[in-house]
């Protein structure tokens, strides 16, 4: 236990961990999006989907403690690495320049931040209920009719636009972490890096280009229909 | 060529307890500067006029000039070694700058490099670490036939492109966290991918992360500064490679117990 502490507190340690906690949490995101593009297919579709994962009962509580704590580890680490950062320049430059590093990767703990915050009023929102309560209710008593929650939340332009713009920056967040994740466990070539920073670019707005469509849904096709 | 230059002046070295010591930007306004200086000569033509004037000189490094010691590294405008990519401060001219210009000399930032003077800064970290395993260690007596050992000539040059660091401390200085990572990232991939490299190459890989931990850098964030900078243009390959290595050395590493006599090697 002692080594695996020694190791996490290393500066390679802690960039292996979030690079590993880092993909976990991606996984996870993606695995989100599959359940929320459910959404498109209807009512009775994601309907379906959510009673799915409500009857796994326990199970589903096992997979939420376990991403708790890779979440929880994800942010740690990312916390002592940016005091360390901080702490290792005590007086800034006068005049500062940057030559290369990406707005994207200058911005990963104010994404990183902020989307801690967004998870969090997620939760309170969707899955505690405590935020937006009308249109919560409208997942009836048995609570069975998220589809019906959902239009109804993101059929409010100020909900849509919080979480569209949540979404932009989870694009700058991942696209930053992904190819980060191959620099870090030591994948660096000539050949491939330019194509890891291109599938990394890909999968960040495949992730949260999928998410702003659900966000749109109901305003754009449903609205449609009814008119 | 009129140049008007803001320099951090700092007669203290800075201590743990107080970094900036009183240190301030002073502004100098210097004529008749030839596009043909070297950056360091027309440094000398401003030392000279202090002097004559009764002013302190500001104090920078310098040795060699010639782009191969690593000495000099003030951080002009910002950038460690001034505007142009792939050269050392004393080998920058003054033809890239315009007539003019406003130029901000600083010395490195970063707690592992305490400022001496002006824009001297205290690099014996960096000595600290290559001490701690950037070598190979080598029986003496008779000299070795210099060819007996082969080396795929890709790997030499992999192994060449990190040892062409002159330990200059400008990746320290461009990066956003003050990592030392290019230059320890060199030292281990120096050795990497030569035969002479692999009887110490868990040890090297543990060690050396260790004392770079140990003086106080921050941690690579993959934002590429250093590499943006680097004299020798040495390429965050190495970074990817000293990351590899160290977590492979750490999983390799035998519990202390289970330790045999002789070391870890
Ligand atoms: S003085 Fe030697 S490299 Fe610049």
């Amino acid at each position: 236990m002692s080594w695996l502490c020694a190791f996490w507190r290393s500066s390679i340690g802690g960039k292996l961990t979030m690079a590993v906690t880092g993909l976990l949490l991606f996984g996870f995101v993606v695995a989100h999006l599959l359940g929320n593009l459910q959404l498109l297919g209807g009512q009775e579709k994601l309907n379906a989907y959510a009673k799915m994962l409500h009857d796994l009962g326990s199970l589903l509580w096992v997979a939420r403690i376990g991403l708790l704590l890779i979440f929880v580890l994800h942010i740690v680490t990312a916390i002592r690495l940016s005091r360390s950062n901080r702490s290792a320049r005590p007086v800034q430059y006068a005049k500062s320049a940057t030559l290369q590093a990406s707005f994207a990767s200058r911005s990963m703990l104010f994404s990183g931040l902020s989307l801690l915050g967004f998870v969090i009023y997620h939760l309170l929102h969707f899955t505690l209920g405590v935020v937006h309560v009308d249109e919560v209710a409208k997942k009836g008593a048995d609570g069975h009719d998220v589809y019906s929650m959902v239009v109804a939340s993101f059929s409010k332009a100020p909900v849509a636009a919080a979480y569209i713009a949540f979404q932009v920056l989870l694009f700058f967040h991942l696209q930053h972490g992904l190819q980060s994740f191959a620099q870090t466990l030591g994948l660096h070539h000539a050949r491939y890096t330019p194509m890891i920073k291109s599938l990394a670019f890909l999968l960040a707005l495949v992730v949260a280009g999928g998410n702003i469509l659900v966000v749109l849904y109901p305003s754009l096709w449903l609205a449609k229909g009814a008119a | 060529m009129k140049v008007k230059l803001h320099i951090w002046r700092q007669s203290k070295a800075s201590t743990a307890q107080n970094f900036a010591q009183d240190g301030k930007m002073v502004v100098y306004e210097l004529d008749n500067v030839s596009k043909d200086m070297s950056f360091l000569e027309m440094l000398d033509f401003l030392n000279d006029k202090l002097t004559r004037e009764g002013e302190l000189p500001v104090a920078f490094d310098h040795d060699c000039r010639e782009g191969v010691c690593g000495s000099c590294g003030i951080v002009i405008d910002g950038i460690p070694h001034g505007p142009q990519r792939g050269t050392t401060t004393c080998q920058l001219h003054m033809r890239s700058f315009k007539d003019g210009a406003e130029i901000y000399l600083e010395p490195m930032r970063a707690k592992a490099f305490p400022v001496l003077k002006d824009l001297v800064v205290n690099r014996s970290a960096f000595d600290r670490v290559v001490q701690a395993g950037a070598f190979i260690s080598v029986s003496t007596g008779a000299p070795k036939d210099a060819n007996a050992i082969l080396v795929a000539k890709d790997a030499a040059e992999k192994a060449f492109d990190a040892a062409t660091c002159i330990g200059c401390g400008a990746c320290v200085a461009a990066c956003k966290n003050a990592s030392a990572m290019l230059f320890v990232g060199a030292k281990v991939s120096h050795f990497l991918h030569l035969p002479q490299g692999q009887p110490e190459r868990d040890r090297r890989a543990r060690n050396l992360v260790t004392a770079m931990d140990k003086e106080g850098f921050g941690n690579c964030t993959n934002q590429n500064e250093c590499e943006a900078v680097c004299p020798k243009e040495i390429s965050v390959r190495v970074i990817a490679e000293m990351n590899r290595e160290f977590v492979r050395a750490k999983l390799r590493e035998e519990p202390p117990s289970h330790k045999r006599v002789g070391g870890d090697g």
